[in-house]
């Protein structure tokens, strides 16, 4: 499975340490926050809602250059429209994946 | 060139704000989580440009440029591409970015609005105290844009300068006109039974000679309007 890196956010930075940090924080006190909503619309069956969390989170998911897992996640955002949940387990693998790295950081 | 930022994701306003300042100029003045938050601070202060996100929580980035009288240049920035034909509608928006954004694709971006006509003005947007958007109705009362459920709309009254908009659970008092929000209203739906009355075709009770029951209020039908009336009834 493809793991993310920094490489967008240098990019961003053009070498500015402070921003990549400010960056990193945010995102590591915003991806929780957005993980726990999804979940809790995700178990109440709230698919419309999921979705709305899926889309705030592949901006994430693309920042840290997971460039295939924001493929599956725009496909699952249009699925959950639908109610199907095909590609949850892949979906939760590509969070848990981006949790592990943020705790890393 | 003044901006504001307008994103409920703390990520892509840093993001967008770091990019700002790589050029040298656009002067972020502040950043919104949210569009009400936006309009209060754009009734005090004059921008020349708005980054603008389109799916936010209760207000998206369309409802938001509709209560706009005379929208600045606005970038949308958003990480869905479905929008774009929607947004090429408005003649303010300068360009549509698409998250994650590149350096490179800012930087042409901004130069599409420098480069842009200043005051150019949203084709469906003047002068609005009223704006709807589907199923809803977003009414300007003390500054707060307040969203109304349309169907449940059962009479519009004119009073002066005002309109009163009385509703299944609760009544608005707003500073427009008749006319203003009949051409808001779905046709199908609502009828102007006389000069100062709108109501909703659906809510009526009985119908005497000149006068409807909807609710509790019995409204005048004017002479003129009782034909069409009449016409939009399932009569047996």
């Amino acid at each position: 499975m493809e793991q993310p890196n920094l490489s967008y956010i240098q990019s961003m930075s053009g070498g500015d340490k402070v921003f990549e940090q400010k960056l990193i924080d945010i995102i590591k006190i915003e991806f929780p926050e957005e993980k726990e909503v999804y979940y809790a619309n995700y178990t109440s069956k709230d698919f419309k809602q999921a979705a709305e969390n899926v889309h705030k989170l592949k901006h994430k998911i693309s920042i840290l250059g997971l460039e295939k897992s924001y493929e599956i996640a725009v496909a699952f955002e249009e699925n959950l429209l639908e109610g199907n949940t095909n590609l949850n387990d892949q979906f939760e693998s590509i969070l848990n994946t981006i949790t592990n790295y943020l705790k890393q950081l | 060139m003044n901006c504001i930022i307008i994103d409920d994701e703390a990520t892509a306003r840093a993001i967008i704000g770091q990019l700002c300042t790589n050029v040298k100029s656009l002067n972020v003045l502040e950043e919104f989580p949210n569009a009400i938050q936006a309009i209060k601070f754009l009734n005090q202060n004059e921008v020349d440009l708005i980054f603008l996100d389109i799916r936010m929580p209760d207000f998206t980035g369309f409802d938001f440029i509709e209560t706009l009288k005379n929208p600045p240049k606005i970038i949308l920035t958003t990480s869905d591409a479905n929008f774009a034909i929607q947004a090429f509608e408005y003649d303010c928006i300068v360009d549509y970015l698409v998250k994650p954004i590149t350096p490179e694709r800012f930087q042409k971006a901004i130069q599409k609005a420098e480069t842009m006509s200043p005051k150019v003005v949203a084709t469906s947007a003047s002068d609005k105290e009223v704006a709807s958007s589907g199923n809803d109705l977003y009414v300007n009362i003390d500054r707060r844009l307040i969203k109304i459920d349309i169907p449940s709309i059962y009479l519009v009254e004119a009073k002066g300068d005002y309109i009163h908009v009385k509703t299944e659970d609760k009544n608005y008092t707003v500073h427009s006109t008749l006319k203003k929000i009949e051409d808001k209203l779905p046709e199908d739906l609502f009828l102007k039974v006389h000069r100062s009355f709108i109501i909703n075709i659906k809510k009526i009770i009985d119908i005497e000679d000149n006068s409807v029951l909807i609710k509790k209020d019995v409204i005048p039908v004017s002479r003129s309007n009782r034909p069409e009336l009449m016409k939009r009834l399932n009569l047996l």
